[in-house]
């Protein structure tokens, strides 16, 4: 029991590391092209791996299905999300970052 | 007076700020924005008042002792439908003005009026 | 300073500074789109002070339906604020200023946060609302007891103000009609998308019915169940285009589904009427009476509300994604 804890507890602060650094890149990274990269971390491997965490705690088997479909959903959408955004970016002419470019 | 009014004093800061932008601002579209935001504060508000510390979400369970109020989540889970049917009335307005003024700017449209009663007269 | 306290306050911050920023912006998509995300943070602080069924709601209509009529109208009229008037700006200050410092005033008479000897917690509602109900009603989600049972009546009204907010779009903008129009969004090149929403088309509609359902015993209920429905109606309108999903969903179907619902309420409520009760009294549904009848009666007022709430929303939205911009 106590190595599900000490495991669980390993994937939280990896997503939560996942998190904040999705965050960083979105305020640091110099282009929407790259931002959206960074937000895309976020979403699919910070969330997931917190709710991998999440499921090694559940002590009843509803809240673990109930986890694992918020999972599969995040899993679809997500990236989802992120080829949209991309690809509306592209369509509308929006620049991509060289170097040297002022971040924009 | 205890240390917990921080919840009331922001939540008025949000209020105030949405009652700015529908005082100060010109524009309809922005207004219903501000309208919202006071809205949300409301909301926020009344729900506030319900909850209880250490309590949990009024679903009766045998392993729950605290509960917060059901009450004012009854009333604002109503309002917040009706809030968004009401907003929706709001901007169908905004777009049959602007179809027929062109604008959604209250100083334009005055202007266009105070033209056409100078041109009438 | 407890856990609760620190992430009270920071969500509390984050909205404020949303909406000064919101307050700031001039260009209207931004600041539609923050709009959107005041709801999402107003949705986390409603699951902390326990209000599950709010959060729900505001989740669904702060972020779905609101954003998704706002960027409409955005897109049919002008999508940039005139600079506003120095002269304004001064009244409105002094008249905010004001109002702020008389509410800061009197909210020192306010209980504390979180007390549970406040005058709304000591009064004699909250005990029936609270363990009564469970021998009354017998469903475990009390805000659904007092929703569609003890304060039915309410409801209805509220429900009447949907009704009626839905007619005077639907006045204002016209009446739904088939027919060629421009396409307000050519999403149909984006195949990712259409193949994801097809995919989840369907669970969002069985997720609204759970929803439905399940309010007895867990957060959910008819009016959240509506507005979901009406996410749903709404992403197919989006993805696909207005044509198709109104041949799924004709204009002449959806308008008789809007007052069909609310004829299902009032019509309970004469049913009870004639059975001997008063106006919305379940007891009289069932010989037995008791919590029985009152699920029964729970049931038919949540699917009403349901109904009422899907149709208003879908034709509003129909209703202005019909519209031709006029530029």
């Amino acid at each position: 029991m106590i190595l599900l804890e000490i495991l669980s507890a390993v994937l939280l602060a990896a997503g939560t590391l996942f998190i904040v650094s999705g965050a960083v890149g979105l305020l640091r990274f110099p282009d929407f092209y790259t931002r959206i990269h960074a937000t895309g971390i976020t979403d699919s491997a910070g969330a997931g791996l917190i709710l991998l965490g999440l499921l090694l705690r559940t002590t009843t088997w509803e809240a673990g299905v109930r986890l694992l479909i918020i999972l599969l959903f995040l899993v679809v959408t997500g990236p989802t999300a992120t080829h949209l955004l991309a690809h509306a970016a592209r369509r509308d002419g929006v620049p991509v970052w060289r170097k040297g470019h002022p971040r924009r | 007076m205890s240390g917990t009014h921080y919840v009331y004093w922001l939540l008025f800061a949000l209020m105030m700020i949405g009652l700015y932008v529908v005082i100060s601002h010109g524009n309809l579209l922005k207004k219903m924005i501000g309208l919202t935001l006071f809205q949300v504060s409301v909301f926020l508000f009344f729900i506030s008042l319900g909850k209880v510390e250490d309590g949990s979400a009024p679903i009766i369970s045998p392993e729950v002792e605290t509960y917060s109020h059901p009450l004012p989540q009854v009333l604002i889970l109503t309002a917040i439908v009706v809030g968004v049917a009401t907003l929706a009335v709001g901007l169908a307005l905004a777009v049959r003005i602007f179809e027929a003024y062109g604008t959604v700017e209250e100083q334009d449209m005055q202007e266009r009026d105070e033209d056409r009663h100078g041109a009438a007269s | 300073m407890t856990t609760f306290t620190v992430i009270n306050f920071t969500l509390l911050t984050i909205l404020t500074v949303t909406a000064l920023v919101i307050a700031r912006l001039r260009a209207l998509y931004e600041a539609a789109m923050l709009t959107a995300l005041s709801s999402l943070v107003t949705a986390s602080l409603f699951v902390l002070m326990d209000a599950v069924d709010v959060a729900f709601t505001e989740a669904a209509v702060g972020v779905g339906i609101s954003t998704v009529l706002l960027l409409g109208v955005l897109a049919l009229t002008r999508s940039r604020e005139a600079v506003t008037p120095r002269h304004r700006h001064l009244p409105a200050i002094a008249v905010t200023a004001l109002t702020g410092g008389l509410l800061v005033y009197a909210a020192q008479d306010l209980p504390a946060f979180g007390s549970a000897d406040s005058p709304v917690q000591r009064h004699p509602v909250t005990e029936v609302y609270l363990h009564q109900s469970q021998k009354e009603i017998g469903v475990p989600n009390t805000v659904t007891a007092v929703l569609a049972s003890y304060r039915a009546l309410d409801t209805l009204g509220e429900l009447v103000v949907v009704f009626a907010a839905g007619t005077a779009v639907l006045l204002l903008l016209g009446p739904l009609t088939h027919g060629k129009r421009r396409q307000n969004l050519d999403l149909m090149e984006y195949k990712v998308l259409r193949v994801v929403s097809s995919l989840l088309m369907p669970f969002v509609l069985v997720f609204a019915l759970y929803v439905l359902f399940h309010g007895d015993f867990g957060p959910g209920g008819g009016f959240q169940a509506g507005v979901i429905f009406a996410t749903g109606f709404v992403l197919h309108g989006l993805v696909f285009g207005l044509d198709k999903s109104q041949r799924v969903l004709p204009p002449a179907a959806l308008g008789s589904l809007v007052p069909l619902g609310l004829g299902l309420f009032v019509g309970l409520g004469v049913v009870t009427m004639l059975l001997g009760g008063s106006f919305l009294d379940y007891g009289t549904l069932l010989p037995t009476g008791g919590p029985a009848a009152q699920h029964l009666g729970i049931l038919t007022v949540e699917v009403a509300i349901g109904i009422t709430v899907a149709a208003v929303m879908t034709s509003i939205f129909f209703a202005f994604a019909g519209r031709r911009p006029t530029r």
